[in-house]
């Protein structure tokens, strides 16, 4: 049966090849890895790809610009807390080993997921801060989605904003980018449909009255109007495999990182607007 | 303590018409929603929201709203109001005992 269906993708992808040609992700995910900052001041000349930003409506995008607005700035507040109080055994704060997130954690989002030696794979910013909390402070992991994980992971992606993202030119990871590229192109669940058919094929057309998204993950975590809360890049990513009726991966998988690793690379210049509102 | 985000403009002239923003963070549960086991979330929204200018000898309301359940979560308000010296109360009550106040202080010139 899956040989079957394999082989009926075969032939369509190969129509789409043929249409799809200098735009493939392929070639934008490669060129990235090879080129490196290259690529960043390149991209920024002249951009062609759109965040999400660009699709929505003005209000919500006037909402995103001021943050005397964006209720992301209430979550910020708590993460700015959280990285000064001391937490767990260890009696440490965030703070004390790292100093001034204003200052040293610029940038660091734009370059996570990043390969950490010690496990021997790539992790999340959500799960680089609870590996801190287990290592340094001594402290209970947080709950993926929980405020307090949010309020962290917004404030340390907030120093970021404005920054380009940066796509992990580890050679270690590379196996981990090229499995989260199979996934995007993979079709799953239910509807038989991929990331890559909504995402890279259909953007810009209509899913029942929104515009589909070129799938940048620019602005994570997000304040999300559905929602009405801040949610995770691998929120959204279950959302979305719910939506085509596949078995969503748990929060912290290895195939969400994955999938996150290949967008970032595939999104590798684009500037960071976190904390970023969706409607 | 929830958290708030209170813009006052710190420029403006007296007598000028100047914008107020007040944002609260609160899930305004409506009271409709049934969990994951199907049992209804109990409701909880903020019910009445007011601010108010005082001078230190005078109160004056400035801006008041009820809330009902189909008002989203973290409820935000922007008002305007003519400007003169003074403090500026935000309070908010709701269910569950919810009651918060901040305040902020308007220097005009």
């Amino acid at each position: 049966m899956s040989v079957a269906r394999g082989g009926a993708r075969h032939v369509r992808g190969g129509a789409r090849d043929a249409r799809g040609g200098v735009k493939r992700p392929v070639a934008t995910a490669l060129v990235a890895v090879l080129a490196g900052m290259f690529i960043v001041h390149y991209s920024s000349a002249a951009e062609p790809r759109k965040s999400g930003f660009d699709t929505m409506s003005p209000a919500t995008q006037a909402m995103q610009n001021d943050d005397s607005q964006n209720p992301a700035m209430l979550w910020l507040q708590d993460g700015e807390a959280l990285w000064n109080r001391a937490e767990g055994k260890g009696g440490k704060s965030c703070a004390d080993c790292h100093g001034d997130a204003r200052a040293r954690m610029k940038g660091v989002a734009a370059r996570y997921p990043a390969f950490d030696a010690a496990q021997k794979r790539p992790v999340a910013l959500s799960e680089r801060i609870n590996l801190c909390r287990a290592e340094r402070q001594q402290a209970e992991p947080l709950r993926a989605e929980s405020e307090a994980l949010l309020g962290i992971e917004t404030y340390v992606a907030f120093q970021s904003r404005g920054l380009p993202i940066v796509a992990n030119d580890d050679p270690r990871s590379k196996a981990f980018i090229d499995r989260g590229e199979k996934l995007f192109k993979q079709r799953i669940g239910q509807l038989d449909l991929s990331c890559a058919q909504c995402h890279d094929d259909r953007a810009g057309a209509k899913l029942a009255g929104s515009i589909i998204p070129e799938a940048h993950p620019t602005g994570y975590p997000i304040y999300r109007l559905e929602w009405q809360a801040m949610g995770s890049l691998q929120r959204r990513l279950r959302n979305c495999l719910t939506g085509v009726r596949a078995d969503p991966y748990p929060f912290g998988a290895q195939a969400l990182v994955e999938l996150e690793l290949y967008l970032n690379a595939r999104a590798a210049g684009m500037k960071i607007e976190t904390p970023a509102v969706r409607p | 303590m929830a958290r708030t985000l209170i813009n006052v403009p710190t420029n403006a002239k007296r007598g000028d018409v100047i914008e107020i923003r007040a944002l609260l963070q609160h899930p305004m549960e409506t009271g409709y929603r049934p969990d994951l086991n199907g049992k209804l979330l109990a409701r909880d929204i903020v019910r009445r929201f007011a601010c108010s200018w005082s001078d230190g000898a005078s109160v004056e309301p400035v801006f008041s709203a009820e809330l009902y359940p189909a008002i989203a979560a973290n409820p935000y308000f922007s008002f305007y109001f003519v400007a003169a010296s003074g403090t500026l109360t935000f309070t908010w009550e709701g269910d569950n005992g919810f009651a918060q106040t901040e305040t902020a202080a308007l220097k005009v010139t």
